[in-house]
């Protein structure tokens, strides 16, 4: 590998976050068999944590600035504050009202519009799907909508002659791909552990400026493209899944007595053979 | 297609299409799964079934394909289509959309399905629906999608009205493949699509194939052995190793287990990882996260060892031992190797008391 030529300006990497409600903290109420979002606290959806610890072990070996871009509420300022706290250098929130409803298509064309206002970017990290819809089309269709090679399910990224490289865990096995740079990757589910806010990065956010809040306006995005109505697809309704009933017979006491128990009963019920 | 406007004239929107993944020479299984439930829809509407085939040197494998049910199968042939890569397969599949004009797609929500499908929807600009896991159609005669959501607790009916084609994934195993057969017959069109070497943006520099150490993939067993962070420690999942070895079974984790880096996230059951629906799911010390619940909740049997016995996860079981896994695994194991050697008389001499 040859040593890059000096780069005129550091290398800037985008990092596309959501905020959801904390995974571990929902319960289904188990009255309406629904879930329980009242009062659930928030977090940097998981897999785009992976995504942000790629991009600041990026930042740590070659140089970079970390951008970090998320579309939604004013209250996602919680977690883009976390990320520069984490060590990001700054953050965007594109926030606005019209945008209520979007599903991936809209939403995929608005952040691929504020990539473009931010400009300058070599690398846009996304994590592979998001807690709350688990879709994963956002990050494949943004690289769609800015024509942009594109990698998912990646684990590992590292960059060399101004290229990337990135493990992939596809069904069969696992895939080292090479792609030129601007590029997008799509990254794993608990590929690592996202680094915890440093006591500078929780100073930086102290001080304040380190969110900036920008309107469909501000970019340039087209209100007939996004929100609710500009949509492809709608949720007509939702039902309530009725599993079916289940034995739910419970062995207790020793565990010899219990276990003896236990296969006995999968054995007569022939869901095990002996 | 739809260039984002809102379609006043749906109808020459026709047919049924299932794009066909490859998995080293072979159809991907959720590929003929799909072929199966891409039948029934098409029959529903009245319209011919296509899939969709790119590759290179694939005429045996689409006539293969017609064997399970197809009218039709579009092969573009090409060297840059030997192997899976976003751009050429999006590029390919945009064109033959536009070229065709179908008004359903249908893709296995597998890595390379999801990753062709989310580049394509927004090329496109029309809806896709991830992980459907069921198919209707609705007194308009849109195809009614319907998908677990959040954590699978319920269901969200997703309608594409305005935009064509309705496009949706699946996910492996939700439907069951049809039978194959091989004197039926179908056309195969080879399709003309202008690809380049510049369409080439990614090269594969390394492939490793998944071994299959220990023997079955999760997916593919009757039994799961499933270890969640209740098991404290990786190398408790070699325990769990031999305990899914007495049962001829395969193990998995929990994404806890995998987020704590124990076990490799190809064995992660759940909605971030693989659906698995065995004979016999055991979840030891699991508490059942509802994105757990997602990924295995349609086992046939669920089988729960946890000490605690608030675990959420005893709600489904159909069986459940509440107690120290590290008692009862063992114990487990040690019963079942009595077993083999003493055969059912073994147990059956021995009093059951906690029946």
């Amino acid at each position: 590998m040859s040593v890059s030529a000096p780069a005129v300006r550091p290398m800037r990497i985008i990092v596309c976050i959501k905020q959801v409600p904390k995974a571990q903290e929902l319960q289904v109420d188990p009255v309406t068999q629904t879930l329980k979002r009242v009062g659930v606290p928030s977090e940097i959806n998981p897999p785009d944590a992976n995504a942000l610890e790629i991009a600041l072990t990026l930042k740590d070996r070659h140089g970079a600035e970390v951008v970090v871009l998320s579309m939604g509420p004013t209250s996602f300022d919680e977690s883009l504050e976390r990320a520069v706290a984490m060590g990001a250098d700054r953050s965007v929130l594109l926030t606005d009202r019209i945008l209520g409803g979007s599903d991936t298509v809209p939403t995929a064309y608005a952040l691929s519009e504020t990539i473009q206002k931010i400009g300058g970017y070599d690398l846009i990290l996304c994590g592979e799907e998001t807690t709350d819809a688990s879709t994963g089309h956002v990050g494949p269709g943004i690289a769609g909508h800015l024509d942009l090679p594109q990698l998912t399910y990646v684990s590992e990224v590292r960059l060399a002659d101004g290229k990337v490289r990135a493990r992939r865990t596809a069904e069969d096995g696992t895939e080292w791909w090479e792609t030129a740079m601007p590029s997008l990757c799509t990254v794993n589910f608990g590929c690592n552990k996202p680094r915890s806010p440093t006591l500078t990065g929780k100073v930086r956010v102290k001080r304040g400026g380190v969110v900036v809040h920008w309107s469909c306006a501000d970019v340039g995005i087209d209100p007939k493209k996004v929100g609710l109505l500009n949509s492809p697809t709608i949720v007509a309704k939702v039902d309530t899944v009725k599993l079916p009933p289940r034995e739910g017979r419970i062995f207790t006491g020793e565990a010899k007595e219990a276990v003896r128990a236990l296969l006995e009963a999968l054995i007569r019920d022939k869901v095990i053979a002996p | 297609m739809t260039d984002g406007h809102v379609l006043e004239d749906k109808s020459h929107f026709r047919g049924v299409w299932v794009f066909l993944e490859q998995r080293t020479g072979g159809l991907r299984d959720v590929s003929t799964q799909l072929i199966g439930e891409g039948r029934r829809l098409a029959d529903l509407r009245g319209m011919p079934l296509t899939g969709i085939l790119p590759g290179h040197r694939v005429d045996a494998l689409a006539e293969h394909a017609i064997g399970y049910g197809l009218d039709r199968v579009l092969v573009v042939d090409d060297p840059i289509l030997e192997i899976y890569r976003s751009r050429p397969y999006s590029a390919v599949m945009a064109q033959l959309i536009r070229r065709y004009k179908p008004e359903i797609v249908l893709f296995g929500a597998s890595k390379n399905g999801r990753d062709l499908g989310g580049r394509l929807h927004a090329i496109l600009e029309t809806g896709l629906a991830a992980d459907c896991v069921k198919f209707d159609i609705d007194a308009e005669g849109n195809l009614d999608m319907i998908r677990p959501s959040f954590g699978g607790k319920s269901l969200a009916h997703i309608l594409c009205k305005k935009h064509r084609p309705q496009m949706a994934s699946v996910r492996r195993n939700v439907f069951v493949a049809p039978p194959h057969h091989p004197g039926r017959r179908g056309e195969i069109v080879h399709e003309a699509i202008a690809i380049s070497a510049k369409d080439v943006d990614a090269t594969l520099l390394e492939f490793q194939e998944f071994t299959k150490e220990g023997g079955l993939r999760p997916e593919e067993a009757d039994i799961v052995v499933s270890g969640g962070y209740g098991l404290g420690d990786p190398k408790n999942f070699t325990m769990l190793q031999d305990f899914a070895d007495r049962l001829g079974g395969a193990i998995a984790a929990s994404r806890k287990a995998v987020d704590s880096g124990w076990v490799p996230k190809m064995l992660q059951v759940g909605q971030t990882g693989m659906t698995v629906r065995p004979k016999l799911y055991i979840a030891v010390g699991i508490s059942g996260a509802v994105q757990h619940l997602a990924g295995m909740q349609e086992s046939e049997k669920i089988l729960v060892i946890n000490i605690d016995p608030k675990a959420p996860l005893f709600e489904i079981a159909d069986y459940g031992i509440v107690g120290d896994l590290f008692e009862i695994v063992p114990e487990m194991i040690r019963q079942l190797d009595e077993l083999k050697a003493g055969g059912v008389a073994a147990l059956r001499a021995l009093p059951a008391k906690a029946r």
